[in-house]
């Protein structure tokens, strides 16, 4: 199983699509590795430098329906590559979502209020993650604040996760 | 209870079922591209299982960027080609053959009703236009695909949009799916398949589904679909004539995959066409969408004709019938590329490709091309491009440019004057 745990880079900003989080430009590239300087290279949001705050952190929280756009594996491959291994949002496009948990990698959905909470409680400060995947919890820690948020996993991704992937569980079962 | 087109599909494929409403399902037709295909060939390499569940049921193209245009492209084309002879796969398109696949695959007759199809690009959604369970994917699932033609779904909800009445003169299908994801919004649909229907549907040809069709992942949606009827029949009748004794044969089977009229819909939504206006988008997101009335004015640098969404032959002859001899906007770059060669060849023979050129476009090879800013018309910073492509997002056709998405009429139609400008089609109609 991957690592679910780390420095928090929080973006904010709902419908980020899979042009931000890897441009069309590096899709000539045929390993993953190659992707790790580009990560968000063209995201523009205010106080966030991709240079500088990508390497940094293991885990993303964002807003609504992150991933949306172009169903490229490419994204959820340039986290990877950066070892984040996490992205938590208020909602996922389908095939974004898909893709992480087909890498073994987690999207978790949080209800709107939670991650507005976590927005209002640690965005700008420096913030640690620590995941519990038995109670299913996620604890985030500045400073001066903790809070900790119960998130649910379907089994399916629970399974496939724990496969490290749907290639893994598909080999085991079809 | 009834079911809906998706649900039926899904019933008649299912392989697993291992948690909740996961189902697994087999899958008719794995479609491949030069992009997202080599590194799952790469993998299966690896891992020493290069070898597909079957040959007959894989189909690849290299369409994306074509011929190529750097080293790396050129490695990416090498990857797909020399796997798909490893593979014998026979329905593979190279150079001189190939076109956007979401045009060429269903002019081939490879998507038909009731199949369940997948293809690493999201705009696979578009084969659903023939009542068919079409959905994009990553490399994983591709990969998987490829190995064992199966894939892993939620069980499909789907929703309901019924389009009654008759487009305006000069609307075409691109306004009308402007106009819904408008509605929609752009996650309004996610996780959920769009079921068109209504005499709107009914009375358009499968170029103008498809077109319905291709957007509906730019709503969220896994599938845009329409039921089967004769106009599909008509159009795959080549194809299928020597498995059917006559068309009403045809039409009885695929009739398995229309919807119950009790089925279940998530939302139902209904739209009188007559309101439907010619429709652009104005931002970066493909829900951001106007009337092009609102956004006359708006000065273009480039014009593209092309693209899974609309560079199929009806879309050429209408931008041909805006153009006919007259010439583009000085200071503007048109581009236009017939997503296929069959479409190319036509256009041709039809006089539509000397009118666009008399007219100053530059006519390109079939490509995806520009469409996603690898190719054949990148814009530059600060660029703004009337384009008959899916995507409006920041970078998409070339960091720091804007596209404004529309109709080929409309697209047609500013490159004459420079700017975002209505059709003569629907002034004429107006009248
Ligand atoms: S034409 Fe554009 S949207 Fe269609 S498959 Fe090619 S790149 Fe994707």
């Amino acid at each position: 199983m991957k690592d679910f745990n780390g420095r928090v880079l929080f973006l904010d900003r709902e419908d980020i699509n899979t042009d931000e989080i890897i441009p069309a430009r590096y899709l000539t590239e045929i390993t993953k590795e190659a992707l790790k300087p580009n990560l968000l290279e063209d995201l523009s949001l205010p106080d966030f430098d991709p240079a500088k705050d990508v390497n940094a952190s293991t885990v993303v929280v964002t807003r609504a329906n992150f991933g949306c756009g172009s169903s490229r594996e490419h994204a959820p491959w340039a986290f990877e590559v950066n070892d984040i291994n996490i992205v938590i949002a208020e909602s996922f496009a389908r095939i974004f979502k898909q893709n992480m948990f087909n890498c073994g990698m987690m999207a978790v959905e949080l209800p709107g209020s939670d991650i507005q909470n976590l927005f209002n409680t640690f965005a700008g400060k420096e913030t640690m993650l620590t995941t519990d995947m038995e109670k299913r919890s996620l604890c985030f820690k500045s400073d001066n604040d903790e809070v900790v948020l119960s998130f649910t996993i379907s089994g399916f991704d629970h399974a496939l996760v724990e496969a490290d992937g749907w290639v893994g569980y598909a080999d085991l079962h079809y | 209870m009834g079911k809906t087109i998706a649900e039926k599909i899904f019933d008649s494929h299912r392989v697993d079922n291992p948690f909740g409403d996961i189902h697994v399902i087999r899958l008719d037709s794995v479609f491949c591209h030069e992009i997202t295909t080599p590194v799952a060939i790469n993998d299966l390499v690896a891992r020493g299982m290069d070898r597909v569940f079957d040959s007959t049921k894989i189909k690849a193209v290299i369409d994306h960027v074509t011929p190529a245009k750097d080293s790396k492209t050129a490695m990416q084309g090498k990857i797909l080609r020399d796997w798909a002879q490893r593979n014998n796969i026979k329905d593979f398109f190279d150079i001189g053959k190939n076109g956007v696949c979401h045009a060429i695959f269903p002019e081939k007759g490879f998507v038909r009703p009731g199949y369940t199809v997948i293809m690493g690009d999201s705009h696979t959604c578009t084969h659903g236009a023939f009542g068919a369970f079409a959905a994009g994917v990553g490399t994983t699932d591709l990969e998987v695909g490829i190995l064992k033609g199966v894939c892993a779904f939620h069980y499909p909800e789907s929703i309901k949009i019924e389009i009654q009445g008759a487009l305006p003169a000069g609307v075409f299908a691109k306004d009308v799916i402007l106009a819904l994801i408008g509605k929609l919004g752009v996650n309004g649909a996610t996780n959920k398949v769009i079921e068109f229907t209504g005499s709107v549907i009914e009375a358009m040809s499968m170029e103008s589904r498809m077109t319905l069709c291709n957007m509906a992942v730019e709503a969220g949606g896994t599938c845009g679909i329409c039921a089967p009827d004769i106009t599909t029949v008509d159009y795959l009748w080549e194809f299928i004539q020597d498995e059917f004794a006559s068309k009403e044969e045809a039409l009885k089977k695929y009739n398995e995959f229309t919807a119950d009229s009790d089925a279940t819909y998530t939302e139902t939504l209904s739209i009188d066409a007559a309101t439907i206006k010619p429709m652009s988008t104005f931002g970066y997101k493909p829900d951001q969408v106007r009337p092009v009335a609102e956004m006359t004015g708006e000065k273009i640098d480039q014009v593209y004709i092309g693209s899974c969404t609309n560079g199929r032959i009806e879309d050429l002859r209408v931008a041909a019938k805006i153009l006919d001899g007259k010439e583009i906007k000085a200071g503007v770059r048109g581009v236009v590329s017939p997503a296929s060669p069959a479409i190319y060849s036509k256009a041709l023979e039809e006089g539509i490709i000397k009118i666009f050129m008399d007219a100053g476009f530059c006519v390109t090879n079939p490509t995806c091309g520009a469409c996603l800013g690898m190719s054949n018309g990148v814009l530059a910073e600060g660029e703004v491009c009337a384009s008959t492509t899916n995507r409006n997002f920041n970078g998409r056709m070339g960091k720091g440019g804007m596209v404004h998405l529309m109709s080929p009429a409309s697209a047609a139609a500013s490159a004459l004057t420079g700017y975002i400008t209505n059709s003569s089609l629907y002034a004429e109609g107006g009248k």
